[in-house]
């Protein structure tokens, strides 16, 4: 019962994050997000080896909740960002967009399970990875391309939890996803972009084309 | 051996970047190209067997790693002739970090080619999409840093689709009761997967392994680092990276063709490839540089191949072989624009012309290079073509070679434009050309000549090989 309240606060967020005005409620969302992970993962990993688990839930509240929030704060300080999320789209469409991609997973798990509790598993797993390719495609700012990343990462990990117990394999193999991939591009790239670039913004990043 | 290679590849790309001194960072690259071989040679004689349990040496395996061994050694060559033109001195930082992570990208590339564990080659996908990112970073200029960013993040988001497949497919498994990831498995078991699963799952893993197999949709990341990266690097990129996409993809493809959605497969793929095949044409007529086309040319040819293995029959055979012969014909092109830029000091086509008179050597290299690209007969990749194309009439689709030999032709007409303006146009503006030693051409025209031979007299070994993939 606990796993379903959490995920399906988990799908709320993803409806703020689509009308969601400046970075750090973002920000903000995205820790909650990792939250909501852990209480999923602490929830639904009954089964698998306690050493596993431990590091599962480590990897949800230190990486999600704590560290990639605390330096996504740090690269818009340093590099001066703008609060401001500056979509291409006003806030009604992304809410609607949003909301029929949730529609439409939510229909198409339905159609593939039987069982409830996971058709709410694969259909929230599903719209948060379109929530986040929308993001990437109808913001402006790179930061906001790499919080939508972040946003996929954690449909994946969710996906991966719902297969977890049998394969335990995969929820490892999706954390050395996100903390490999996250690494690189917060950490090298954006401060480089950052140096290289006075605007952090896709803008500067239209010299390479046909 | 697999476990003393991947430790050593580790250890001295370590000691690559830590001992900076020419005489020092020269001796393990040597060291690495020796590892390189010598871990072929054991697979050449270990066939058929499995290593560290991840890891079997199949032919499909033993194929490419072949390739990407025979590559290794150019690429150090040219990549040392690159940074001492750029930098004259003794290896700094960049160039440290810049041969360290190519030590590792091909070491992740033979994990691809070789890994049997369908969790066990993403890992390897993913390790080289990010030794790729750096060694695409060698400039420290705004450009290369724009497209190293472009292709680090658009692959990374293609490899998060490829473990999100992974997933759906563990979904049908776990209704099957299967938990074992390895292809062998999988293979045996995928007629009691469920379909519905599987065809998402195909879709993400399609569509996630396209950035690395360069096709329509995810091609675009490819493109700029092609045109950005230092040229052994684009070579790289464009043929054994391509080649690992397309191994990866097998692998996929043996599972998923063992189940009823074989068909439905197909129309994806002919999709994807004629696509690929049309926006490669689109842009090549339009393309102002040198290596943006010869990375549009590789779209054309990965499309090619991503058609014949849908056509399937004697498609299969037709597109390992014609990717063989794109490695070396593809590589040599790359390696020559390196020694084209040095001339001019540009990549751009207006800029170029009278290479003849320039560096002859060199020059030769474009004309060979151009015949084998295109397929025109002497090249072996005429045989692959003229294959591909009957495996279509066996398949029963005329009307896909008509519409490809329309493209091919439209992709002759640009590339032939761009590479005799280069050979023979006019250019009075440019006076000060830098002279380039002819024996730097020496790899360009073994790789060249083994396209030719191959086409005519390939040895029953490699054909046995390519038949026996699938």
């Amino acid at each position: 019962m606990f796993i379903i309240i959490a995920l399906i606060i988990f799908n709320i967020t993803l409806l703020y994050i689509s009308i969601a005005k400046r970075l750090n409620s973002y920000i903000n969302l995205i820790a909650f997000q990792g939250f909501l992970l852990f209480v999923i993962a602490f929830y639904e990993l009954s089964e698998i080896h306690i050493i596993n688990l431990i590091f599962v839930l480590l990897e949800t509240v230190i990486f999600k909740t704590f560290a990639i929030p605390y330096f996504l704060k740090k690269i818009i300080k340093k590099n001066k960002i703008t609060r401001e999320a500056e979509p291409f789209v006003s806030n009604f469409i992304s809410l609607l967009i949003i909301t029929t991609a949730i529609f439409i997973s939510f229909v198409l798990a339905t159609n593939l399970e039987a069982n409830t509790e996971k058709v709410i598993y694969y259909s929230i797993s599903i719209s948060t990875v379109f929530t986040g390719l929308f993001l990437i495609m109808s913001r402006k700012k790179i930061i906001t391309h790499i919080m939508g990343y972040i946003i996929i990462e954690n449909g994946v990990f969710l996906l991966s939890l719902a297969v977890g117990n049998k394969m335990p394999m995969l929820v490892n193999t999706g954390i050395l996803l996100d903390i490999f991939a996250t690494i690189l591009t917060l950490g090298i790239f954006v401060n480089k972009i950052g140096d290289v670039f006075k605007e952090v913004d896709v803008d500067n990043l239209e010299s390479l084309k046909d | 051996m697999l476990l003393y290679y991947f430790l050593g590849t580790v250890i001295l790309s370590g000691l690559i970047f830590y001992i900076r001194r020419k005489a020092f960072t020269y001796s393990f690259a040597v060291i690495f190209v020796f590892l390189q071989l010598g871990l072929t040679a054991y697979g050449i004689i270990n066939y058929r067997q499995t290593d560290l349990s991840f890891f079997s040496i199949d032919p499909l395996a033993i194929l490419f790693l072949i390739i990407l061994s025979i590559l290794t050694i150019p690429t150090f060559i040219h990549s040392f002739i690159y940074i001492n033109n750029n930098l004259k001195l003794n290896i700094d930082k960049n160039s440290a970090i810049y041969l360290s992570s190519i030590v590792i990208f091909i070491t992740s590339m033979t994990g691809v080619y070789l890994a049997n564990h369908l969790v066990v080659i993403w890992v390897f996908l993913e390790l080289s999409t990010i030794s790729a990112s750096v060694s695409v970073y060698l400039k420290r200029n705004a450009e290369a840093l724009e497209a190293s960013w472009k292709y680090v993040f658009v692959s990374s988001i293609s490899i998060a689709f490829v473990f999100i497949g992974i997933l759906f497919l563990s979904i049908s498994m776990q209704e099957a009761n299967i938990t074992d990831l390895s292809v062998k498995t999988l293979k045996e078991h995928a007629p009691e997967l469920n379909t519905q699963w599987l065809k998402i799952a195909f879709v993400f893993i399609f569509t996630g392994l396209t950035a690395k197999m360069g096709l329509f949709p995810m091609y675009t990341a490819g493109i700029d680092a092609k045109d950005k990266a230092p040229s052994p690097v684009s070579a790289l990129l464009s043929t054994a990276l391509l080649n690992a996409g397309f191994v990866a993809f097998i692998r996929f493809y043996s599972i998923f063709s063992a189940t009823s959605i074989k068909v439905w497969m197909n129309y994806i793929m002919i999709l994807s490839g004629l696509l690929s095949v049309f926006v490669a044409t689109v842009y090549m007529m339009k393309v102002k540089n040198y290596k943006r086309m010869y990375a549009y040319s590789s779209i054309e040819h990965a499309g090619l191949v991503i058609m014949a293995i849908a056509a399937g029959g004697i498609g299969i055979f037709a597109a390992i072989w014609h990717l063989v012969l794109h490695s070396f014909a593809k590589s040599a092109l790359f390696y020559q624009t390196g020694q084209v830029f040095r001339a001019f000091h540009s990549k751009s086509i207006s800029h170029h012309g009278n290479y003849f008179r320039i560096n002859f050597a060199g020059a030769m290299v474009l004309v060979i290079g151009f015949l084998c690209i295109t397929a025109i007969p002497p090249s072996g990749m005429f045989i692959t073509e003229f294959f591909i194309l009957k495996s279509f009439f066996e398949a029963n689709m005329t009307w896909l070679i008509i519409v490809t030999l329309i493209l091919l032709t439209f992709i002759i007409y640009s590339f032939s434009v761009s590479v005799f303006r280069l050979l023979y146009g006019d250019n009075k503006n440019i006076t000060d050309f830098e002279k380039i030693n002819p024996l730097e051409s020496a790899t360009q025209y073994v790789f060249l000549g083994i396209v030719i031979w191959l086409g005519f007299f390939p040895p029953q070994i490699l054909l046995d090989l390519m038949k026996n993939v699938l």
